[in-house]
């Protein structure tokens, strides 16, 4: 958006109507965001000691890894004008689930498709009181993330299951060779790619979009906006059930408040990303380079021994000025512009 | 017109992600299950160097305390003591810590510790498993590794100073109700989280020897106040109306009791329900002297803080290795002595009452 002086975005805002155009799903707030990441990278590189050894990228990464994963189709959902806050409860449920049947017996094998499985159904509850009943979806998953979150503590209770084995929870935590790039990545980089493409380069991709600038235009051109929701559900659901067996294996230990409060740090990599809350406009990259940003700055912060409630404050502000920011530029573009004409 | 290719398309996209998430999971080998994996759990550490009692302690270890939050008085104290002893070895003095208490967010802070090459990292763990592999990767760093107050898996660390037994901490607790309630009523429990690993020890151990010895003292609930003091609050309202006959509460936390007896001391409660626990002198003291509250236990935080350093400190500079029987010399407590599994214990609590609450200050 700072980026305006080339002829054709400025032709194209001589249009009146103050909604997003097509110009809301190219680039701009997330190339942003990235230049901000790789200045932020670099600047930290040479002046925190420690912070570009390979060990310290991998901690990094690790703590980012399942924040991404459910950014993944948290950003489609967002991208359509909905949320969903139940994704951590839906990680502590998955990984309180996973612990009792490995407690009772059950091969990992086995157990991780049942958690998929939960994660589906848990996902599709949602999706229905969404779609079916038309409820607003802020209101319904605040609801369920208070309740999968209890589920997770009626199957585990205050228990924890911490007998994995070793081999699966040092993979988890371990990188390839001595690179600094934990073993997760490159799976989630697959679905990151996977997910791009169908965001960016699909007409699915174009119909999430077109649903959150106007749901009615949406379906009358022929998308079937229910199922579609449906389905972005189901999708939350899986991929934080994954997240879930993840995280369990990660920790080495199975309990049903893991996670608790990451549904707020996934929604802040979104906004951070530049994805508009009221959807229709955003993009994975900036997502990306969100969650990577909002990690790297505490893991920095933390090298250089800044105090944790103050690493809270500095997130925290971070987050309203991406969030606040485009809007401030954006109100005072409508303002100055629409004013010369009529008055 | 009517089914676009969204649904179909989309649906077939989330399978795909399924499936490769399936396969990503599924890929390592084949039926893992928990029988084969005790096989597959080789122990952890095994100290194999052996210890030279005569070593020097160098100045200027590194030596960091990681308390299971920030900002909760009790572990002030606490790492205010280690702050004395790592003053007194000339160290090098830290504290870092999560604001919240949670299993999964100390990892993190150990990540950095690590990284910045701590010599000896002093922790008190929120998860006794969930820190294992952290902590596994700092003393593969060379970093010496103490617990306290609440212990990991023994594998994980190289000492534990134990505040003082777990029995005795749970019978003093329900021998000072039981002196207050004369013996008999319901009696309920505030703890901290439901998964504190010592808490839920000494509760369990408060139960049965209740059950022994006051078989008229009865247990009737047990509640979480998340060592978050509004939560506390708000859980012993809870209890009082939900018991109206409830004769005392027993809050093994200092977050819980002195919440409990703010609560208390503004309530038509007061000097009728008796609250007993585990608090600090200082938070304390104004319901000690309003008569809300007649005594209630703690350590010394300080001294258990001072002891894990100075055990820390021994350990780096080889005195000790961690095996039973060693001695060290732990400044103004002086000598210890390593116990089996690698613990150390700190001494009895001591019990808190109007009488002698002024002659302490933390």
């Amino acid at each position: 958006m700072a980026l305006d002086t080339t002829p054709g975005p400025v032709a194209g805002n001589a249009t009146p109507p103050p909604a997003r155009g097509p110009r809301g799903f190219t680039l701009p707030t997330g190339s942003v965001i990235t230049t901000f990441l790789v200045l932020f990278l670099l600047i930290a590189s040479f002046s925190v000691d420690g912070f570009a050894s390979t060990r310290n990228s991998g901690f990094l990464l690790l703590d980012v890894v399942v924040i991404a994963l459910i950014a993944l189709p948290l950003t489609l959902i967002v991208v359509t004008g909905e949320i969903d806050l139940s994704v951590a409860s839906v990680v502590g449920l998955s990984s309180a689930v996973m612990g009792k049947l490995w407690f009772a017996g059950l091969s990992l094998q086995l157990i991780i498709p049942l958690c998929l499985l939960l994660g589906a159904v848990l996902g599709a509850v949602n999706g229905l009181l969404v779609t079916k009943l038309g409820l607003p979806s802020l209101a319904v998953t605040i609801g369920s993330l208070a309740l999968y979150r209890g589920l997770a503590f009626v199957v585990l209770g205050d228990q924890a299951v911490a007998d994995f084995p070793r081999s699966w929870t040092t993979w988890a935590i371990s990188s390839y060779g001595g690179s600094g790039i934990p073993h997760a990545v490159v799976p989630l980089l697959v679905l990151v790619a996977v997910t791009a493409v169908v965001l960016h380069a699909t007409p699915v991709g174009r119909a999430l979009f077109a649903m959150g600038n106007s749901e009615d235009a949406a379906r009358f051109s022929g998308i079937d906006v229910a199922r579609t929701k449906l389905w972005l559900f189901v999708a939350a659901g899986v991929v934080s059930a994954l997240g879930g067996v993840f995280w369990t294996l990660r920790y080495g230990s199975a309990r049903a408040d893991n996670a608790t409060g990451l549904e707020l740090q996934v929604v802040a990599a979104i906004l951070l990303g530049g994805v508009s809350i009221f959807g229709g406009s955003g993009g994975l990259l900036g997502v990306m380079a969100g969650a990577l940003l909002l990690a790297s700055v505490r893991n920095a912060l933390q090298l250089v021994n800044v105090p944790s409630d103050v690493l809270n404050i500095v997130t925290g502000a971070l987050l309203i000025v991406a969030v606040v920011g485009p809007q401030v530029t954006a109100r005072l573009r409508r303002r100055t512009r629409p004013r010369s004409a009529p008055a | 017109m009517s089914t676009f290719l969204t649904a179909r398309r989309l649906r077939g996209v989330i399978t795909g992600t399924a499936v490769a998430a399936l396969v990503l999971g599924t890929a390592a080998c084949g039926g893992t299950t928990r029988d084969d994996a005790a096989a597959d759990d080789s122990s952890g550490s095994g100290s194999s160097a052996s210890a030279n009692p005569d070593a020097e302690i160098p100045s200027g270890l590194k030596i960091a305390f990681l308390p299971k939050q920030l900002n909760n008085p009790y572990f002030s104290v606490a790492d205010g003591g280690g702050k004395k002893a790592v003053d007194a070895l000339k160290g090098d003095y830290s504290e870092v810590g999560p604001t919240e208490a949670s299993a999964s967010s100390q990892v993190s802070y150990i990540n950095t510790l690590t990284q910045q090459g701590a010599d000896v990292i002093v922790t008190s763990a929120n998860d006794p498993n969930a820190i294992c592999s952290a902590l596994d990767q700092a003393r593969s760093g060379g970093a010496k590794v103490v617990t306290f107050d609440s212990d990991t898996d023994p594998k994980c660390r190289d000492l534990f100073i134990n505040q003082a037994t777990a029995e005795g901490i749970a019978h003093t607790q329900i021998d000072e109700m039981a002196k207050q309630i004369g013996g008999a009523g319901k009696v309920a429990i505030l703890s901290a989280t439901a998964n504190a690993t010592n808490q839920n020890a000494w509760i369990d151990l408060m139960k049965s020897y209740a059950g022994e010895k006051y078989p008229q003292l009865e247990i009737v609930a047990t509640v979480y106040g998340d060592d978050e003091d509004e939560k506390s609050f708000q859980e012993t309202q809870g209890l009082l109306s939900k018991y109206p006959d409830l004769k005392g509460i027993i809050s093994p936390t200092t977050v819980g009791i002195s919440a409990a007896a703010r609560y208390l001391s503004g309530s038509s409660y007061k000097g009728k329900v008796a609250l007993t626990g585990l608090g600090t002198p200082n938070q304390m003291r104004e319901y000690v002297k309003d008569g809300t509250v007649t005594s209630f236990a703690l350590w010394n935080p300080a001294d258990l803080g001072y002891l894990a350093a100075y055990a820390g400190a021994a350990l780096s500079a080889g005195q000790i290795t961690g095996a039973e029987g060693e001695k060290f010399s732990a400044g103004d407590l002086g000598e210890y002595t390593v116990g089996k599994d690698g613990q150390i214990v700190l001494g009895d609590p001591t019990v808190f009452t109007a009488q002698n609450i002024d002659q302490f200050d933390f």
